[in-house]
């Protein structure tokens, strides 16, 4: 047993002839095709050169293959071809291996079109598909409402634990941080001022209008959002949804709306959560900066922050949880059954929710730009 | 020749307190179509999971080729794994990569190869499982169960094994298929020599390909015979055993 090699010699009549050695197969572990295509390429292109199996212990596709293709198919002037071999070649040949190139044309100005085509088509499917799962959500709800007692219970409390009661020291600690960091910077302008007592009316709209549901949204799009539809699509990948739908469950009922209306119940206590640790962080960087006293931060906020404002940012809340867990359901239940496919849903799921958020939050602000500031 | 390509050697494999494996030995020489039965959940997919490395025993040890995969250098290693082949009992195929992506796979990955190349390659293991050419463009979420089965088998033997591992490749597939894929194994063994191990629950399968039995019952090896010495083995999982492949052996002789 050897590995791959080859000779040449010139015979008594002066024809250059080249045998090969060895085995000629990847069982030869040692055997490195590319380099041998690499030396036998200037052979390949002699035609009148005559080549010598005889010597070859060992044939595999793969060693044949690499002499077919460098002769092109050609099996004249070959000798020592074993029954075996000629066999391979043969098989070989048969196979059609001409790659269907497709022909390249230049710039199409068509093919423009039809990209604005494709990409209105692909837009269009997502929103029937948004469309027709909000719409199952309404008929499950109202299913739910004259059957109470099928109320998917087990699993809407599980994603409330999921969703809301592990996320809450990520919650807390990022709040804080956010807090502490807006005080701080803002202490050092305001003190310029001389307006130090500002620092409440401005972080207490801040946190309570804006940051908290905005911050507890983007968290919980990150850390439910991409597990919901992760979930979802390992369930479509390994049939578990259709297993389900054999058993005659409703997959919306079980598995979409108890995320659903998990996320949405869950949503604005968390934002409450969140801002309360903002303010915290906010009043402990304003007592060291500006010597506020806690006490005194607390008591001037519930006069300088009108209650509707946390009104509105419950109502954010509600508005977030719901669009971040139907976002989530949708690109989940899209996906197609490969992992390619499920980690570019879990991608566009988390991307898509926080766009959606931050654009529901604009308009919401706009809407209401009159109220309680 | 009856060089060991493959030593178990004294395994015990222990999942929590759930002991499949207790002291079991092994011996697989280079040239043999060894079967391997037990009932389900006898740990015969778990056997297969030490032979190629992708676990290790709790005790004991399993020598490749003479070598212990788990205590070698990685390029080494790496080229130790190219000898093997194994086909799962899932199949699992990349469900990202196309039929064609899937079995070109390891070729590229060999880094050997022109696409010209990889392409009549792969064309040939598609027609070697019988596939159409043309199911080349699928994923392999498009395929049937038994068409993933035949294109898992074709991965197995892109790169050409010396030992082939499946994990009941016939499950799945219709009976003429069944024997096209006992055809199959054989004549690439004759072709270019090739040791298989392989787990069944087929009868037909089992009798026609294999040249030895082992019999995992009892967290070991009870048997690692040939079909006819079987008889002999006082077991009452082998004796059962045995009598449903009596039948079998007398019509082919
Ligand atoms: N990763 C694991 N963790 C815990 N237990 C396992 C694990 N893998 C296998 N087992 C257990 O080991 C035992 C053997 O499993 P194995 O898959 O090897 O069975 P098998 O002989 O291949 O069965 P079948 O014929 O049904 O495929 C089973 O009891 C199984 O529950
Ligand atoms: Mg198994």
């Amino acid at each position: 047993m050897a590995i791959a090699s080859f000779q040449l010699a010139q015979d008594s009549e002066g024809k250059k002839r080249i045998s090969l050695h060895g085995q000629w197969s990847l069982r030869e572990m040692d055997n490195d095709f590319a380099q041998l295509r690499q030396a036998l390429k200037p052979h390949f292109a002699n035609q009148d050169l005559h080549w010598d199996l005889s010597e070859v212990e060992q044939l595999d596709t793969a060693g044949a293959a690499v002499l077919w293709n460098g002769w092109q198919g050609k099996l004249d002037n070959k000798t020592g071809l074993s029954e075996e071999q000629n066999h391979l070649f043969q098989t070989l040949g048969e196979i059609n291996a001409q790659a269907t190139e497709k022909p390249k044309s230049g710039f199409d100005p068509l093919t423009l079109i039809a990209a604005w085509g494709k990409l209105t088509i692909f837009l269009s499917s997502h929103i029937t598909d948004f469309v027709r799962l909000t719409g199952l959500l309404v008929i499950e709800l109202a299913y739910l409402i004259r059957r109470p007692q099928d109320f998917p219970w087990r699993e809407f409390s599980a994603n409330i634990y999921k969703s809301g009661v592990t996320a809450l020291p990520v919650t807390a600690l990022l709040g804080m941080m956010i807090g502490i960091a807006m005080s701080y910077l803002m202490a050092t302008q305001l003190r310029t001022f001389g307006a130090d007592i500002f620092i409440v009316n401005i972080l207490g709209l801040a946190v309570i209008r804006e940051l908290g549901p905005i911050l507890m949204a983007v968290l919980v799009a990150g850390r439910s959002g991409s597990a919901m539809t992760a979930q979802i699509g390992v369930m479509r990948v390994t049939e578990e949804i259709d297993a389900l739908a054999v058993m005659g469950i409703s997959r919306i009922l079980r598995v979409v709306l108890p995320k659903v209306l998990g996320l949405t119940f869950i949503a604005p206590m968390l934002v409450i959560w969140t801002s309360v640790w903002a303010l915290l962080g906010g009043a402990f960087s304003a007592n060291m900066e500006l010597g506020l006293g806690f006490r005194f931060f607390f008591d001037y906020l519930a006069t300088v922050v009108q209650p509707v404002n946390l009104t509105l940012s419950l109502i954010k809340g509600v508005m977030f949880g719901f669009v971040v867990a139907v976002v989530a359901c949708h690109f989940g239940l899209r996906i197609k059954p490969n992992t390619e496919s499920l980690s570019r849903s879990t991608t566009s799921s988390v991307v898509t929710a926080i766009t959606c958020v931050i654009l529901i939050d604009a308009v919401f602000a706009i809407l209401t730009s009159g109220i309680g500031v | 020749m009856s060089r060991a390509i493959c030593d178990i050697r004294k395994v015990w494999t222990v999942f929590g307190s759930n002991v499949v494996h207790e002291n079991l030995d092994l011996t697989i020489n280079a040239g043999e179509v060894v079967s391997l039965v037990g009932g389900s959940g006898s740990g015969k997919t778990t056997l297969l999971r030490h032979i190629v490395g992708l676990t290790r025993p709790s005790k004991g040890e399993v020598l490749l080729f003479g070598k212990n995969l788990h205590e070698m250098p990685r390029i080494p290693q790496q080229r130790l794994m190219n000898r093997l082949g194994m086909l799962f009992q899932q199949g699992a195929l990349f469900s990202a990569l196309s039929v064609f992506d899937n079995i070109a796979f390891p070729l590229r990955e060999l880094r050997q190869f022109d696409e010209a190349t990889i392409r009549q390659l792969v064309l040939h293991k598609l027609s070697l499982v019988e596939m159409e050419p043309d199911t080349g463009s699928r994923l392999p979420s498009q395929l049937s169960g038994g068409m993933i089965k035949r294109v898992a088998l074709a991965r197995a033997l892109a790169l050409e094994p010396e030992l082939l591992l499946l994990d009941e490749p016939t499950a799945g597939l219709d009976p003429e298929r069944s024997e096209k894929f006992v055809e199959l194994i054989k004549d690439i063994k004759q072709a270019l020599g090739l040791t298989v191990i392989f787990v069944t629950h087929d009868l037909d399968t089992l009798v026609s390909l294999s040249d030895r039995v082992a019999v995992l019952a009892d967290k070991r090896i009870v048997a690692n015979c040939t079909l006819q010495e079987l008889e002999h083995i006082d077991h009452p999982f082998v004796q059962n055993f045995f009598q449903g492949i009596r039948v079998r052996l007398e019509r082919t002789g």
